[in-house]
């Protein structure tokens, strides 16, 4: 089995990002992938059932277990590597994605996972994720969004609406919060996608895109916190709500959504954006048809623009963005190999010449 | 030899104060050029040498080149660069002010000197920087150029006080003041070359070095050629350069200004091919070296800070070792690069300075827990805070050892000379290697910039570093085997270093408390008990590996042992050479491993009365003494961002002697203001 790279979001043939990771021919379920540890989250955590999907999905992948490799940092998520039985570094807060840049510059052989959260890679470790995106070192990045922190037990976090009520903000938090897509989107990340814990087949098909493509892929996942932030997704999960709460993003596709395919995304000529429209308004015509392999993010930024700040009313989801671009781990290793080549000699005999440089005398 | 050079008439006298310099400058060509070798030549043992300027005049480049120009002659040098953090910082204010000290001999010395035989000055505020460190008698060669009244008070003088030369109460009445138009001079000979004033007065430090080299004798050949591959895209600026480099060797020919030419011949050294090194030079070649013993490629995760950027330079430079070099974003993210990489199965370093540690503190610990090999180097400059980016300090001791939450125990390696920096470093790596450990290399600014000749090491002397990486289960029997990544090798007590790609050996690791053996998180007491007590019996365990410690005490009588670490090596046995030829009895050692100590140490320290601690800091090592063998160790310490000097340390190593041996200090101190210095 290989990975699907012309998924059902249709997703074009890319260099993958698995090339070069060695494949494994037999069969393998989502057992081989699942370790002896018990799995500790709280009861109903939406963390359980992304670690199922990634389980089923990871037999998918057809890759050798060995070559797999997931980094955490700090945060309930964070914890998922333990689950895995790939290798995996359950690291400090915040620094997974430089841990994980290390390991991809250092093997193109590896297949390489970053499991984070809204406070791990938004607060804490915000500089190491947009520098990862920006340099586009092959990895994909599992961002489990619940909007809130968990492990400290319930204090607001970078993604919390304004205004939110808790141990930390009794009187309501002040702070603006990160649109994380908007955000990397900024940062110009070659692969942006959203996805919802529940929904295991979308989440299946990003998971899926997001190790096909090459580069970094920031995959932001609506995860729901049962303890401190319980029913934050309710209204695009709600079968009566969620009809008109999501906005499905699908290349190529004409964005359409409500229950009946009665609202579109059409520019917004006032302000420069997008806004949301009834198609019978505009007429079909005028319905933007999603391009995520536009090279310039501007019309994915504004689409991104329409995610609620406050209480989850609206959110696009889907994959914003997928554009080609060098990895930074190929690009080093490429200039390691131009060098290489253009040394002569064994490893022990170019360094004797090259301590040796330089403006020598000998004495007898 | 050069060729015969001939001198236009300088004819700028725009301004007043050049008017002696004319006056010089006629009299030079009208006279018959002497012969080469026409002057008198005055054999000296040693001399040491500060060019100043301003940071834009080229001092740096210029002490390096006269640098060179010694080493291939054959003296035993070292040198000490000292610059502002600023890179251009006003032009002609004393915070501008950049020097290069370079002290050379016939003989094996140990230090840049404490105070300079000969100062060039090439403005107002380096001749005031700098006067204060000149001994009665010192030379100074001054380039009256920039002596204009606007600089003059950029510098804090209120006159000129070239005029007062020769006059009683002179502020320079003290020195052999040499004051010339070197920039006048240099523009005058660069002229046909067609550059602007400006860049025409660019080269006049190289004007400054071919008169020092003519009046040192040292071979031109090498500053040639340099000059030549240096300006080699440039050929007018290239051509001005060499023209006004040996325009400045000529004029020391003729001129009567100066009638004395000095020879310091080489120095005996032990055969071998030698080169001039600096310790981020050495250092970075350590780290090739130790990847190339090992077989593990590099990767350098690190982020530009002075004084460590030069060992990302270097590295960078060398791909075709299989190095990877990531700039990263920040202090952290570097660290996190090369954690990262050690636990793909690479030799993850990460290089920066004091406050760079303290960034990467919590990384170091992570590597501590999770055991996994990398080296981190600390080239330490005064603190704290941003405190003296450019000057050097020996205050990150303590951080290194104890900067980390938790008992976080890592060896810390300290080089003790520009050129041992390459063998620290190796020393390192196998360290790390072997023990799965982070360890500290605890470099300084002095170190890293600057330099001494190196014997160039035989490649075969290295150890060998085996990263023995695990293969296979190495717990239980036949269906139950499996791997234990924290199942320890009973020597080193080191755990299996299992990377990725490796099948069957799937683990997790991380910063959670590790279960014995299994490496599953473990919340249990007596567990976390044990393995902090693992960690540390793994890290002082290093001891046994370590050879034992070298005591200089030549009479075998010394009651005072005088105990260093770093670049504090060379001033402390400079002054227990001026000690000894003092007629009096003292015992050096040097502590290249910080943590563990070695294990004879503590009988070391027990076989002496006092024990001296010189330290650039308050008295870290001092602390770590007292507190593990209980030794009543005296501090001597000095945070001047500067090299110890030698002559104080004398002082104090013959304070002590005396109060050991019951001796009248001032007999001691008397024995040794009557000793030349000229031994160290």
């Amino acid at each position: 089995m290989s990975i699907d790279t012309t998924s059902e979001l249709g997703m074009p043939q890319l260099r993958t990002g698995v090339e070069g990771v060695p494949t494994f021919d037999g069969p393998q379920t989502g057992k081989d992938y699942t370790s002896d540890q018990e799995v500790r989250w709280c009861p109903g955590c939406g963390d359980y059932a992304v670690l199922k999907a990634v389980q089923s999905f990871l037999p998918q992948l057809g890759l050798r277990r060995e070559n797999i490799v997931f980094v955490s940092g700090i945060g309930c998520s964070s914890r998922f590597p333990y689950y895995l039985d790939t290798y995996g570094m359950h690291s400090i807060h915040g620094r997974a994605p430089s841990i994980a840049t290390g390991i991809a510059a250092a093997r193109e052989d590896l297949s390489v996972w970053v499991v984070t959260g809204d406070g791990d890679a938004l607060s804490i470790g915000g500089n190491h994720l947009i520098h990862a995106l920006r340099r586009n070192v092959n990895m994909t990045i599992l961002l489990f969004n619940n909007r809130i922190y968990g492990l400290t037990k319930g204090q607001y976090s970078p993604t919390s609406e304004t205004g939110k009520v808790t141990k930390s903000t009794p009187m309501g938090s002040l702070d603006h919060p990160f649109n994380p897509v908007s955000l990397a989107l900024g940062a110009e990340a070659s692969f942006v996608a959203r996805t919802i814990d529940s929904d295991r087949k979308h989440l299946t098909a990003v998971l899926s895109a997001a190790a096909a493509h090459r580069g970094t892929s920031l995959v932001e996942i609506y995860q729901n916190c049962p303890i401190f932030n319980d029913g934050a997704f309710d209204a695009i999960k709600d079968n009566d709500t969620k009809a008109d709460a999501i906005i499905p993003l699908v290349h190529g596709e004409p964005i359409l959504f409500g229950a009946e395919g009665e609202r579109c995304l059409v520019r917004d000529t006032e302000s420069g954006g997008v806004k949301v429209a009834l198609v019978a308004d505009v007429g079909a015509d005028a319905v933007l048809v999603h391009d995520a392999h536009n090279p310039d993010p501007t019309m994915a930024f504004a689409i991104s623009r329409l995610t609620e700040l406050g209480y989850l009313k609206q959110s696009p989801i889907g994959i914003f963005r997928q554009v080609e671009r060098p990895t930074y781990d190929d690009q080093a290793r490429a200039q390691i190999a131009q060098a290489q080549e253009a040394a002569t000699g064994e490893p022990a005999e170019r360094l004797a010449a090259l301590i040796g440089g330089g403006d020598t005398w000998t004495v007898a | 030899m050069f060729q015969f050079w001939t001198y236009r008439r300088y004819d700028d006298s725009s301004e007043p104060n050049r008017q002696w310099q004319i006056k010089e400058w006629a009299r030079v060509v009208s006279d018959q050029i002497p012969e080469a070798g026409a002057k008198q030549v005055k054999q000296l043992d040693r001399v040491i040498i500060r060019f100043a300027g301003d940071s834009g005049d080229g001092m740096q480049l210029t002490g390096d080149r006269f640098t060179q120009e010694s080493a291939a002659f054959g003296n035993d040098l070292v040198t000490l660069p000292n610059f502002p953090a600023e890179i251009r910082a006003p032009q002609g204010t004393l915070p501008g002010v950049s020097s290069f000290q370079v002290h050379f001999a016939d003989h094996d010395i140990l230090t840049a000197g404490d105070a300079p035989d000969v100062l060039v000055a090439m403005n107002p505020a380096a001749l005031k920087a700098n006067l204060g460190d000149l001994p009665k008698g010192a030379a100074i060669i001054v380039d009256t150029h920039d002596f204009t009244a606007r600089n003059l008070t950029k510098a804090g003088y209120a006159a000129n006080p070239l005029d007062s030369l020769g006059d009683a109460g002179s502020a320079l009445g003290e020195f052999a003041v040499h004051p010339l138009d070197l920039t006048g001079m240099t523009v005058e000979a660069v002229k046909e070359f067609g550059l602007s004033r400006k860049d025409a007065a660019r080269a006049k430090n190289m004007f400054a070095l071919g008169l020092l080299s003519w009046m040192y004798g040292r071979p031109t050949e090498t500053t040639i050629d340099f000059l030549k591959k240096r300006f080699a895209k440039v050929e007018d600026i290239r051509d001005a350069n060499i023209t006004a480099f040996k325009a400045g060797w000529n004029f020391g020919e003729t001129t009567e200004t100066f009638v004395v030419q000095y020879e310091v011949k080489p120095a005996p050294m032990s055969p071998g091919t030698y080169r001039n090194i600096s310790g981020n030079l050495a250092l970075a070649y350590g780290l090739v070296a130790g990847s190339v013993q090992s077989g593990l490629d590099i990767l350098l995760g690190t982020y530009p800070i002075t004084p460590a950027s030069d060992i990302l330079h270097e590295l960078s430079k060398h791909k075709s070792f299989g190095i990877t070099t990531f700039q990263a974003e920040d202090e952290i993210a570097g660290v996190g690069a090369a954690i990262g990489a050690a636990f793909a199965g690479k030799l993850g370093i990460t290089s920066t300075s004091g406050p760079g540690i303290a960034l990467k503190s919590e990384a170091i610990g992570l590597a501590v827990m999770t055991e996994l090999p990398l080296i981190v180097i600390d080239v330490q400059r005064g603190g704290p805070s941003t405190g003296l980016p450019t000057k050097t300090e020996q205050a990150d001791l303590l951080q290194a050892m104890f900067g980390r939450n938790g008992e976080a125990p890592v060896p810390i390696v300290a080089p003790q000379s520009p050129g041992d920096c390459f063998d620290a470093a190796v020393e390192a790596i196998r360290i790390a290697v072997t023990y799965r450990t982070p360890v500290m290399l605890l470099s300084d600014g002095y170190l890293a910039n600057g330099s001494e000749p190196w014997r160039i090491p035989d490649l075969a002397n290295l150890p060998a570093i085996d990263p023995n990486f695990a293969t296979e289960y190495n717990h239980g029997e036949g269906k139950d085997a499996e791997f234990w990544p924290y199942l320890r090798d009973e020597e080193t007590l080191a755990r299996p270093w299992a990377i990725p790609g490796t099948a069957g050996l799937e683990h997790r690791i991380g910063g959670l408390e590790k279960g014995d053996g299994h490496g599953n998180i473990s919340y249990d007491p007596a567990n976390h008990d044990l393995m902090v007590r693992t960690r540390q019996a793994k890290i002082d365990g290093i001891a046994e590996s370590l050879p034992p410690l070298e005591v200089d005490d030549p009479s075998g009588r010394a009651k005072v042992l005088v105990i260093g670490w770093g670049s504090t090596y060379g001033p402390i046995g400079a002054g227990c050479r001026r000690v000894r030829k003092a007629g009096h009895q003292v015992a050096q050692v040097h502590l290249r491993h910080l943590n563990p100590f070695p294990k004879d140490l503590g009988e070391i320290l027990g076989r002496y009365d006092k024990v001296l601690v010189p330290e650039m800091n308050l008295g870290q090592l001092s602390l770590l003494l007292r507190g593990k063998y209980l030794v009543d160790a005296v501090g001597y310490n000095q945070v001047r961002g500067l090299p110890l000097k030698a002559a104080d340390l004398a002082e104090a190593i013959g304070a002590l002697v005396a109060e050991a041996e019951g001796i009248d200090p001032e007999q001691v101190q008397a024995d040794l203001t009557s000793t030349p210095a000229e031994e160290v």
